[in-house]
């Protein structure tokens, strides 16, 4: 593994070697007084993001300093990339400071990828337009191992704005990698064409798709979407795709609610669900911080001084 | 000017004779001996009236960084094109008669190919009122060929006003036909790949709706209507229909429409982002056998010359466009059965003599005959040539083929008999 785009790229065998090392990384640190590992120590990693996410990078320095990596914020916003400064220069001058890994948020699907062609660190893909977001696919799969004891056999419905989620795709992908069966379920506003070829159910009613579900993840769908006639209204769509305690029930009993964040309370989650002690979306949080680690780690030392 | 004797060439793949060239005309053909004239030994090669361009990106004025019209008609002489019609979008846009005369002017004082300007449908490509079309028809340009390329002309009353005002002088509007609603923010063509790389898709139908809208339009005016870069299968289906019906339409194919496919975004670099973009398997099938069939009249480069930074960026960053004319003869050869399959006189009718008809250049497309003018293309169909970026005639780099390596080379084309490539190698002083 030298970068980590997309979780299609992954092996089940890496797939599962990352979870692995993610439980030793949970492992290892909790509990403890520093919770801080020498693994990384002398290696510069860069936080570069062209959007604005504070939960996400914010996940990755925290995971890059519990590896004692020396971390910098290379925020899009308030660099030479306002003054208009390619992608490409922007790689070549991280190359030319040594940077040995970088961690990559950009709105255009692919950046990661074309970042690789420049640079001779790793590239770690913390989500690129509405392609792909593997460290998130990876820490609900994480999530889903801790809560449902594993992955392979469960039935996840991933529910709402399939189309413009890098989440849904990603896990798409790791999920159904790792034995899962997965439900895709929205209107077919918010689905993309021509997608038979999915390893995938497809489902337009979430009532039918919960049942028998183990997992249901619920996808950040914006409000916006109505002015272009993703949907009429967003009372429409929460009445048609949010889940409320009623949809909750129909779940089994053991079935967990997620979320990657950030929540529209009221719109694709009601409030009482998300705040309930069937929702993992803290947990969710707490489980990318090792997620992250163990990418690090991995991409970093190959795994070598384990 | 020296008198030049083709010898021994296979003239369309109809057999083999020479050919004297005197005063830029074509003097006699058959088996002939010509004392004093400069002999080019064609034993092998196919001689094809010169390749016609009817969609050709040349960046002057404006981004003369990319393209000018002396490197731009270097590289189409170098891909065997003897004419080429110059797209309006440069800087100022080809809108008035200055610019037109302009773009002229440059071809002629290059002198590698003759550069017949396009001229815009609408002011600036706006969509919003009609250019002087009246005014370039009439200038020095003679233009006859409107487009908003770049631009669909998508305001249904704006498209019927200039298809019945270009009828004044025979004229017609090359159609670039995208419907822009259903393709904003479009990177790529919407289908499997793009569900999976998370771009926009730009969906077939967004062309196929403008085009069966402009077919009725052309049919309720009476007006000729060309449809530019025609990529998928059931845009042929409604082009079929409309000349079954009699409608007075035709239609042009890229060659990277006839080879590559969307499959190519996969490696996310830009080189493959282009306007209409790739499409899918099925399309190529459809798009050759209706060039071969005659549904689709020409292949047309759409030479879009980027400068780096416009390619060596984002996908979504990007523009749209990628090289043509020094590749186009070779995957013409390769969409319509290789270079031992292939027919040279349908591929000189979609690549020369219909191009040349549409474009209404009365002295180009015509075959190696007595007292026709001397543009012809001399190519040797058992070569193949790698794709080297560094090595093509254009100033731009962005060819989607590097590496690839394509059947037939040009040997020599001729503009009104002078030679602007000989022995595979342009001519730096034409004569």
């Amino acid at each position: 593994m030298r970068h980590l785009l997309d979780t299609s790229d992954l092996s089940r065998e890496e797939a599962e070697l990352v979870l692995d090392v993610t439980q030793q990384m949970a492992d290892a640190v909790t509990g403890r007084e520093v919770p801080k590992l020498p693994a990384l120590r002398g290696r510069t990693v860069v936080n570069l993001f062209y959007e604005d996410s504070t939960r996400t990078r914010t996940s990755f320095e925290t995971a890059a300093k519990r590896l004692s990596a020396d971390v910098v914020n290379f925020a899009a916003k308030t660099s030479s990339v306002n003054k208009g400064e390619s992608l490409r220069d922007t790689a070549l001058t991280l190359q030319a400071m040594g940077a040995d890994a970088v961690v990559i948020r950009h709105p255009a699907a692919g950046a990661p990828q074309r970042l690789t062609e420049w640079l001779d660190g790793a590239v770690l893909n913390a989500g690129d337009g509405t392609h792909a977001h593997p460290t998130q696919a990876l820490l609900d799969a994480y999530t889903m191992r801790r809560r449902l004891g594993g992955v392979e056999g469960r039935t996840v419905a991933i529910v709402g704005d399939i189309l413009h989620s890098r989440v849904a795709r990603s896990n798409v992908w790791l999920l159904s990698k790792l034995g899962a069966n997965v439900r895709l379920v929205g209107p077919p506003t918010l689905l993309p064409k021509d997608i038979d070829g999915w390893p995938v159910e497809i489902g337009y009613d979430l009532d039918a798709s919960l049942k028998g579900a183990d997992a249901v993840m619920m996808l950040r769908v914006q409000r916006e979407r109505q002015n272009a006639a993703f949907f009429p209204t967003a009372n429409e769509y929460a009445r048609l795709y949010g889940l409320d305690e009623r949809r909750l029930a129909l779940l089994p009993d053991h079935a967990i609610v997620m979320h990657p964040g950030p929540m529209n309370r009221g719109m694709e989650i009601a409030a009482t669900v998300a705040d309930s002690p069937r929702a993992t979306i803290t947990e969710q949080v707490t489980n990318g911080v090792w997620v992250r680690m163990a990418v690090l780690y991995l991409l970093l030392t190959n795994g070598e001084t384990r | 000017m020296t008198d030049t004797l083709i010898k021994g060439a296979d003239l369309l793949g109809r057999g083999r004779a020479d050919v004297l060239i005197r005063d830029g005309r074509i003097a006699e053909t058959g088996s002939l001996s010509a004392p004093g004239a400069r002999v080019v030994d064609a034993d092998g090669l196919v001689l094809l009236p010169g390749l016609v361009d009817l969609h050709t990106h040349l960046r002057e004025p404006g981004r003369e960084d990319a393209e000018t019209v002396y490197t731009g008609t270097r590289a189409a002489a170098k891909g065997g094109y003897t004419a080429v019609c110059a797209m309006a979008n440069s800087y100022p846009v080809a809108d008035t008669a200055g610019v037109v005369e302009q773009v002229a002017a440059l071809g002629r004082a290059a002198g590698y190919a003759d550069v017949q300007p396009i001229g815009a449908v609408s002011v600036g490509l706006e969509g919003k009122r009609l250019a002087e079309i009246g005014a370039m028809a009439h200038s020095a340009a003679a233009v006859r060929m409107f487009s908003d390329d770049g631009h669909c002309v998508w305001d249904p009353v704006l498209m019927r006003r200039a298809l019945e005002y270009v009828k004044t002088f025979g004229g017609l509007v090359a159609q670039h036909a995208e419907e822009p609603r259903l393709t904003e923010g479009a990177q790529m063509n919407e289908g499997a790949v793009s569900a999976e790389l998370g771009l926009p898709g730009w969906p077939a139908v967004a062309e196929e709706a403008i085009i069966a809208r402009d077919v009725l339009l052309a049919e309720y005016t009476g007006a000729r209507v060309h449809f530019c870069h025609v990529s998928t299968a059931r845009s042929v289906d409604i082009i079929r229909e409309a000349k079954a019906r009699g409608a007075n339409v035709t239609a042009e194919v890229c060659p990277h429409h006839l080879l590559l496919t969307d499959e190519s975004a996969r490696t996310y670099d830009p080189v493959y982002k282009v306007n209409p973009p790739l499409r899918r398997d099925a399309d190529v099938a459809v798009l050759r056998a209706a060039l071969a069939e005659g549904v689709i009249d020409a292949v047309a480069t759409d030479h879009a010359p980027h400068a780096p930074q416009d390619k060596d960026c984002e996908w979504a960053a990007a523009r749209p466009g990628m090289l043509g004319l020094e590749t186009a003869l070779s995957i013409s050869v390769l969409a319509l059965g290789g270079p031992t399959e292939v027919d040279w006189d349908l591929l000189a009718e979609r690549t020369s003599r219909t191009p040349a008809r549409i474009a209404g250049l009365d002295a180009h497309g015509r075959d190696p005959e007595p007292g026709a003018e001397a543009n012809l293309t001399l190519v040797d169909p058992a070569a193949s040539w790698t794709v080297v970026p560094a090595d093509l005639a254009s100033l731009s780099r962005n060819t989607p083929y590097a590496g690839m390596t394509l059947p037939v080379t040009v040997q020599a084309t001729f503009l009104r008999g002078r030679a602007t490539v000989l022995n595979g190698t342009i001519a730096e002083e034409i004569q």
